[in-house]
Formats: structure tokens, C-alpha cells, sequence
């Protein structure tokens, strides 16, 4: 029995051990550092301040915190729209094809968004694919100037992080019992009543995993705005970024940081209120 | 009925082209013989060519493939202890750790990288190889727990309690019971884990030193300069190799499910 005892001992210590180092310390050193003057990279200075709290508040930071916030929820909403469908119809197919089509879905959520945010700009620049396509069936006069424009961001923000919306709502669509949509449908309800009643606030739970998949990253996944936005479109993650390996301001990155988590713990909130007596919830 | 059948088939057929044409176009564009324009010129090997004899992408592509080896071998050791310690034991804190694990997947990738830096930096640890493994291990670990632990919920229980009725001691039964049942999806993680590190372009950027210069953060830097028919190979080689991983992957999951 003595043995048995030291592998589990072995186990919990070696992951509470690698936790603790490199995923809560660090945290709460981010925190800590966000209280630090500015540019003050040491935390272990004497001095507390807010002043990096109040500056977020200020209109410069206000107003990409703003323009964030508006991307990236635009961002989520399409996604939604898009995805939603596709997740449920792609949930209640059978056989080899939904494998086939699952795969597909797969993928990109694993490739490098990096890449095939490289690969829009081929499709969406002046000369691109997209508008030599659109100018030739007449559609358009003249090319859309569409990269290095919010829109680029936007289309580069939902072509990676559609899938990360598709897959939540697809697992939960697919563990829906399907009885219970006949039921309604035989006691009278029509398509949308259905769906509305039923479908949609069984799915609720996948469609805010999705969201939060899709909000955060939208925020801030730096390159995107990057190389398909140009100068002018800067987001929170570009900001993030800046403060600390441009501007060696650690502490007002940190508080960029610090505010983004928060974001994230009340979302995650809502997502368990959401769930509120589901046993089951593993949404990937 | 059938109009509605035709109404799905052509939605789902433009989100396919949407998820894929762009990609394609990146992988023919690769073998176009003009450098500028969008127009095909005609066939050629020319871009690969050019890619194979860049020594410093030779570097950093080694660098890269050392990086996701390791990191992804030792994130699948520690992930698959983590995921069977989660499943088979009740112990103070589990669901403290199952809602860390949950948390550290659904954070947002910079929010680890900033941390991951300023620990380092508390730790005189030099921005390098080393700084980049630690990193690499621990956004690894939380995809390995959850794909494993994802599996080990499907076992049936009284195998472990038959073996432990026929004496077996908990590292005989993770040795002998938990490790062979688990290979695919220890398998799987581990592909994914290396197809992870070698994509990672955020958490690289904030914990990368100058001296060790790493493929995603090289490609990175070249995107940034434009279109060039070589990073299209560059990107297309490296689309193509994750590609095949993860359909390795899926494959081991697959299998016996």
C-alpha cells in the first residue's frame, strides 16, 4: 500500500508543482506589477500606485479599449450568424460524409492562424483574387480597397475564429436529444417557435463557450490587425504588445492584462450561471 | 423540402470555399513562375528551390522542430499523470485544478505570454531556448489533459477495481491498464502539442531571445514585409506538415472509439 501512495503523491506534487510555477505566480506577479509605477519593470520596488488603473481610463486607452471592444463583438456576432447554422446542420447529418466534413472543420482549428491570415491578404488585396473575381462579373467598378482597413481585420478576425465558434455549438447540438424536438413539433409548434423554445436554450450553453472562444482571442490576436490592418488598427492585444516589448512599460501592461482576465473570469461567470445544473460540460 | 435541402447544400458549400479557397490559392501561388502578379505564369519549383537553400530558415526550422519535440514529449508525460491523477483520485483542490486547466484554455494566449515574461524575468532566467520550452510545455499541457481525460471518462471503472482486487498497485495499473488503453490518445496529444508549439506565434513573440530565432516568429516577420512567392512555399511546406499531424491525430482518436 506504501507505493501506491507515492505514485499519487508523485502525480499531484508534479502538477500542482508546474501549475503553481508557471501559471499562478506568474499571474500573480502580473497583478502585482500592475499596481508598480510606470516603467517601474521591478516589482519589487517599495511603491504602490493605481496611476497605471486610471490611465486604461484615460481617453487615448478608452478609446482602443472601445474600438476592441466593437471589433471584436462585431467579430463574435458574424461568427455567430455564420456559424450557427453550419454547426447545426453539420451536428445532425450522419455517417462517413459528417466525418468527412467534421475533419474539415478540424483543421483549421489546428493549422496556424498565422498562415492563413497570410493567405487573405493574396484574396483580398487590390490586385487580389476577390476583386479581379467581383470586377469581372461586373459587380464592381473599380477594386475594393479592402486590406489595411478595419474590414480586413474584420474578415481576417472571423475567417480564423470561425471554428472555434462552430465546434462548442456543434458538440452541443449533438448531444440534443432529438425526441424532444419531435415532441414540440407534434404538439404544434412551428419551425420557429421551435427553435426559439427548444433548440435555443438548450444550445446556450455552446453558443457563449463560442463566444468566449472568439471574443478574447478577437481582442487579442495581435498579427492580425497587424498585417492585414495596417498601421491604424490597433487593438488591445497590439497594445498589450507595445507596452511590453516596445515601450518597456511592464506595469501599464500588466493592468491591460490584468483587465483583460477580469473580462475573462466574468464571462466565464455567466457561462456557468448559464449551465447552472448541466452535469456535463465539456464543450470541445 | 428539396428547396430547403438545395438551400443548405449551397450554404454549407460557400462556407467550405471560405474556409479553403484562400489556403488553396496559397499553395498554387507557390508553384507560379512570377514573382509580382496574381497571373499564372506557369509551373515551377523555383520558390521551393530558393526555400531550401536559405540557411537561416534551415536554422530556425531545426530550432522549431527540437522545441515542439520536447515540449510536446514532456507536456504529454506530465498531461496524461495530470489527466489520470483528475479521473481515478479525490484529492483537496481537484476542482481548484479542473477550473484552472479549464481557465488556461479559454485565456487569451497574450495574457500567458506577458505572465510567462515577467516570470522569467524574476527568475534571471535568459530569454532563449529554455525560457521557450517552459512556455511551450505549459500551453501544451491543459489540450493534453482534456483530450486524454476526454478518453479515460469512456473507460469502464471496474477494470481498475478488478485489478486492484487481483492486487495490482497504482503504477501497475497506470503501467499496465491506463498506458495501453490510453496510447491513442496519448498519441493524438502528443501530435497536437507538436503541432502547437511549432504554430505559436503569440506566446513565441513575448519569451523568444535574439539568439534563438524560431520558424513561426521568422515567418512572422516575413509576412509582415508582403506577399513573396517564397514565403507562400514557406507557408504552404509548413501548412502541409500540420496538416498531416493533425490528421494523424484525429486518425488515433478515431480508432476504437
Amino acid at each position: 500500500m506504501k507505493r501506491d501512495q507515492n505514485f499519487k503523491y508523485f502525480s499531484l506534487s508534479l502538477i500542482w508543482f508546474w501549475l503553481f510555477l508557471f501559471a499562478l505566480l506568474p499571474t500573480c506577479f502580473v497583478v502585482a506589477t500592475s499596481f508598480m509605477p510606470p516603467h517601474q519593470n521591478d516589482i519589487l520596488s517599495q511603491t504602490s500606485t493605481l496611476e497605471n488603473y486610471q490611465l486604461v481610463f484615460q481617453p487615448l486607452y478608452l478609446k482602443i479599449f472601445q474600438k476592441s471592444f466593437v471589433i471584436a463583438g462585431l467579430a463574435t456576432l458574424i461568427c455567430l450568424f455564420l456559424g450557427y447554422p453550419f454547426a447545426y446542420l453539420i451536428a445532425r447529418m450522419q455517417g462517413r460524409l459528417k466525418n468527412f466534413l467534421l475533419m474539415l472543420i478540424i483543421i483549421p482549428f489546428w493549422t496556424s492562424s498565422l498562415i492563413r491570415s497570410y493567405a487573405l491578404i493574396a484574396m483580398i488585396k487590390t490586385k487580389g483574387l476577390l476583386n479581379t473575381f467581383l470586377l469581372s462579373l461586373g459587380f464592381i467598378s473599380g477594386p475594393l480597397p479592402l486590406l489595411f482597413t478595419n474590414t480586413a481585420v474584420m474578415i481576417g478576425l472571423v475567417y480564423n475564429l470561425l471554428p472555434f465558434m462552430i465546434l462548442p455549438i456543434l458538440t452541443n447540438v449533438e448531444r440534443l436529444d432529438s425526441q424532444i424536438i419531435d415532441a414540440a413539433r407534434d404538439l404544434g409548434a412551428n419551425r420557429m417557435t421551435t427553435f426559439r423554445r427548444i433548440v435555443l436554450p438548450l444550445t446556450l450553453p455552446g453558443i457563449i463557450a463560442g463566444c468566449i472562444l472568439v471574443f478574447l482571442p478577437a481582442m487579442t490576436i495581435f498579427y492580425i490587425p497587424d498585417i492585414l490592418g495596417g498601421a491604424k488598427s490597433i487593438l488591445l492585444g497590439n497594445l498589450i504588445q507595445n507596452q511590453y516589448l516596445i515601450a518597456q512599460n511592464w506595469p501599464m501592461g500588466s493592468a491591460l492584462s490584468t483587465v483583460l482576465t477580469l473580462i475573462l473570469v466574468s464571462l466565464i461567470i455567466i457561462y456557468l450561471i448559464a449551465t447552472r445544473g448541466n452535469k456535463k460540460r465539456d464543450w470541445m | 423540402m428539396n428547396l430547403r435541402r438545395l438551400q443548405n447544400n449551397i450554404y454549407l458549400t460557400l462556407m467550405y470555399a471560405f474556409f479553403y479557397i484562400p489556403i488553396i490559392t496559397l499553395i498554387i501561388y507557390s508553384f507560379n513562375d512570377t514573382k509580382y502578379s496574381l497571373i499564372w505564369r506557369g509551373f515551377t519549383w523555383g520558390w521551393y528551390v530558393e526555400l531550401f537553400s536559405d540557411a537561416d530558415l534551415w536554422i530556425s526550422t531545426w530550432h522549431s522542430f527540437i522545441l515542439a519535440l520536447m515540449s510536446s514529449t514532456i507536456a504529454t508525460s506530465i498531461g496524461l499523470i495530470a489527466a489520470v491523477s483528475l479521473y481515478r483520485y479525490r484529492f483537496l483542490g481537484r476542482n481548484i485544478l479542473n477550473g484552472l486547466i479549464f481557465i488556461m484554455i479559454l485565456s487569451p494566449e497574450i495574457v500567458m505570454g506577458a505572465s510567462l515574461l515577467i516570470l522569467f524575468s524574476k527568475l534571471d532566467l535568459p530569454l532563449g531556448f529554455f525560457s521557450l520550452l517552459l512556455a511551450h510545455i505549459t500551453f501544451c499541457m491543459p489540450f493534453v489533459i482534456v483530450t486524454i481525460l476526454s478518453r479515460l471518462v469512456s473507460v469502464d471503472k471496474n477494470i481498475f477495481e478488478a485489478a486492484k482486487d487481483l492486487g495490482a498497485q497504482d503504477f501497475l495499473i497506470f503501467r499496465r491498464i491506463i498506458f495501453p488503453l490510453m496510447l491513442p490518445a496519448i498519441c493524438a496529444s502528443w501530435l497536437l502539442s507538436f503541432t502547437l508549439s511549432l504554430d505559436d506565434v503569440i506566446i513565441s513573440y513575448f519569451v523568444a531571445g535574439p539568439e534563438f530565432q524560431i520558424l513561426p516568429l521568422q515567418i512572422y516577420s516575413m509576412v509582415r514585409a508582403g506577399v513573396k512567392p517564397e514565403i507562400n512555399a514557406l507557408c504552404s511546406v509548413l501548412f502541409c506538415l500540420t496538416l498531416g499531424l493533425v490528421l494523424l491525430a484525429q486518425f488515433a482518436l478515431r480508432k476504437k472509439s
